[in-house]
């Protein structure tokens, strides 16, 4: 259940700017699952953001401060851990707005969403403590699926199918996971794109809602939150009483 | 021309929901079947890769395929014409129809022409163009640019369609039965491609070896443009060269099945020679193509067969229209080639994305889409194309995240956080976020002053 023979390995921890500001339980929750698990977590104190806001819009050079703050910080950490695929897919394969250096190359490739640590490293199957008696609709985020390879993706329809956050949640009690239409299309978030395009990316969030809705699904769960932080405004917007959940809550033993 | 803004136009679209969701409907079956089709061929995903090196060996060696085909098609008895540009491609196209006092033009569906805005040039100077595609025609009748590049008219349903032809055909405006309609069409153009004095194509591929002409359609329409008069015209874009009918059978494997979902389309027509007493045209085209297989980053969308898959999977192309990127080329494809052809212009489509990644991982010639949309970006950063808004906005966030003192300020008290954070958190205003969406409540406490409260204690330094 814990890391392997028991051997206490050091994680720098990532808490993504909108889970310190909008879903702190969120950061809670992944602090204390790794804990449990018997991994040293440090939090640097210091930490901001990765800079994917501004790269993403197409402001590099806006970024580049950012990012070699964030390499200061983290270049020293065997593993680093973020609970959002989307900050963890810039860090590990868009993080060139600082010049290229040893340290650089050591966070991107030393950095993992919370999701690839507990399957690929620690390699987790059981979360005894870990009880969700509800129906769940797992949405994972393009980032996940396309840029970090989390789950095979509908597209390349040869490949065999996996899915790790699937994988994870299966090893919590009483989960029941809901089949809705067009399982990994996108939220319709996008990140600047939700207010630069807000029409279209509320449009996608809408649909989605729909299809999850439809599969009698109560909670929408992710391992990232700025997916259901857009769709969960869709919901409240349309009157739903849809439920979200990061994945790292349900692990660490949230009922509902 | 002002930049385009395809994201008011995208919200003009949405508004009309009926429409929006037929499209995004009828899009979505296409990537469905387009994934029901692939699974049919257990080697869909070597056939991808040996397309895209094909496309990459061809592209590298361009000037010498070009040259092969010209020397081909010569020897078929055909007269090959280069254009620099669109106003060349037209210019051509006119001198031949003027030599043979040709006032009759039919054609087969080309964006190329699209490109070129080739049927207003024509038209005034006195040639009647008549689009033999059902889809291309109807958009011809209702005064509009294709919609998508494989089917032009998908934006409409059977009722608009029916409309359409009511009032340009005089036929029942309430009988929007498919049959029917495409029963109209037939009757009204038969008439003209009988009567044309001269036939144009495009081109799907140009096959260096042979130096045939090759169009892959349903309706047999690129036939009968291409075949009935005695004066044919084929325009191609110098990007669609091949060298070999061995790596044409790649492509014709992937086309249709990435395109609509079926095995092969009813026509694979190769236009080789001219007919008895007749002549035959190519007109290659660069346009900005050269300038784009010169662009480090960007010469990969040259790889393009124009089969439409990245648009139908595309999450912000189904719910927008394709008529909201006010381009020849829509969808993701569209993004990242129309800023070659116009920065300024086409600046604001590059955002028109959620880089889902869904269209590189069904592009048949492999072109990784969503990471040129991404390079785009820092493009228009680069060239001073970002809105002073969002670009001060980005300044004013990454001076707040590289400090950590100012990053505390702004997130310390939740009343400033809901102020300052959507800059950075969700990147731009609230009231934009908020028009069709509740805005996520900041907490009491953030994740960081927990952290200090409960285990600051535990922290080691």
């Amino acid at each position: 259940m814990g890391p392997k023979g028991g051997v206490a390995m050091q994680v720098g921890l990532v808490i993504p700017c909108y889970l310190d500001v909008f879903y702190p339980e969120v950061g809670i929750a992944t602090l204390e699952l790794l804990e449990r698990l018997g991994v040293e977590v440090d939090y640097p104190f210091d930490q901001t953001c990765c800079g994917q806001p501004m790269a993403n819009s197409g402001c590099e050079s806006d970024s580049r401060a950012t990012e070699e703050h964030f390499i200061r910080l983290f270049s020293r950490f065997e593993y680093i851990v973020i609970p959002s695929g989307s900050c963890t897919h810039h860090v590990r394969n868009k993080f060139i707005a600082a010049p290229p250096s040893p340290e650089r190359e050591h966070v991107s490739r030393h950095v993992f969403d919370l999701v690839e640590f507990l399957h690929d490293i620690l390699k987790v199957t059981q979360f005894p403590w870990s009880e969700f008696p509800h129906k769940i609709a797992l949405h994972n985020s393009c980032s996940a699926i396309r840029g970090l390879h989390m789950a095979s993706m509908s597209e390349r329809v040869h490949d065999s199918c996996f899915n790790k956050p699937k994988a994870l949640l299966e090893g919590v009690k009483g989960i029941e996971f809901v089949d809705f239409a067009r399982h990994d299309e996108c939220c319709g978030f996008g990140g600047t794109f939700s207010a630069t395009e807000e029409a279209v990316s509320a449009r996608i969030g809408y649909d989605k809602l729909g299809y999850m809705e439809a599969a009698h699904a109560d909670y929408i769960v992710s391992s990232d939150m700025s997916c259901l932080m857009h769709l969960q405004g869709c919901a409240r917007r349309l009157g739903s009483g849809m439920q979200f959940r990061h994945v790292a809550q349900i692990l660490n033993g949230d009922r509902q | 021309m002002s930049t385009v803004d395809q994201a008011a136009n995208a919200a003009r679209f949405i508004e009309d929901r009926p429409h929006e969701q037929y499209f995004d409907t009828l899009m979505w079956s296409l990537r469905e079947a387009r994934d029901r089709s692939a699974r049919e061929v257990p080697e869909w995903e070597e056939l991808r890769d040996l397309a895209s090196a094909i496309k990459e060996h061809t592209l590298s060696n361009l000037a010498e395929y070009l040259e092969q085909f010209e020397a081909s098609a010569k020897r078929n008895g055909v007269t090959v014409h280069w254009a620099h540009d669109a106003h060349e491609h037209n210019h051509i196209v006119a001198d031949i129809l003027n030599r043979h006092g040709a006032k009759q033009l039919i054609k087969s569906k080309s964006m190329l022409t699209e490109e070129c805005e080739m049927r207003p040039y024509l038209e005034n100077r006195g040639v009647t163009v008549t689009e033999t595609d059902l889809g291309e025609r109807i958009q011809q009748l209702d005064d509009e640019p294709p919609a998508h590049i494989v089917g032009p008219a998908w934006q409409k349903s059977p009722h608009d369609v029916a409309r359409v032809f009511a009032k340009a055909y005089g036929s029942d405006p309430n009988n929007d039965d498919p049959v029917y309609l495409a029963h109209e069409m037939r009757e009204h153009t038969r008439a003209l491609i009988v009567k044309a004095d001269a036939g144009m194509t495009g081109a799907n591929f140009a096959v260096a070896e042979t130096g045939a002409i090759v169009t892959a359609t349903n309706e047999g329409n690129a036939d009968l443009s291409g075949n009935v008069p005695k004066l044919r015209i084929c325009s191609v874009g110098i990007e669609k060269i091949i060298p070999t009918n061995r790596d044409l059978a790649v492509f014709i494997r992937l086309l249709p099945r990435s395109s609509i979902g079926i095995p092969i389309t009813q026509y694979t027509s190769h236009f080789r020679a001219p007919r008895e007493d007749g002549e035959m045209h190519v007109i290659f085209v660069d346009n900005g193509r050269s300038d784009r297989l010169g662009m480090e980053k960007f010469w990969p969308s040259l790889k393009c067969i124009r089969c439409g898959a990245c648009m139908n999977t595309c999450p912000v192309y189904r719910r927008s229209g394709g008529l909201s990127y006010g381009s020849t080329y829509m969808g993701p494809i569209g993004i990242i080639m129309m800023p070659t052809f116009d920065i300024r212009r086409f600046s604001e489509l590059p955002f028109s994305s959620t880089l889902s990644g869904s269209c590189s991982n069904v592009c048949p010639v492999k072109i990784d889409i969503h990471e040129q949309i991404y390079a785009w970006r820092g493009v228009m950063d680069e060239k001073h194309q970002i809105k002073l808004a969002k670009k001060s906005a980005m300044i004013a966030a990454g001076e707040v995240l590289s400090h950590p003192e100012l990053y505390r300020i702004a997130t310390f008290a939740t009343e400033t956080a809901l102020k300052l954070l959507p800059r950075f958190a969700i990147y731009n205003d609230l009231n934009a976020w908020g028009k069709h969406r509740e805005t996520p409540a900041p907490a009491k406490q953030t994740f960081h002053e927990w952290f200090k409260e409960n285990r600051q204690k535990g922290q080691k330094e």
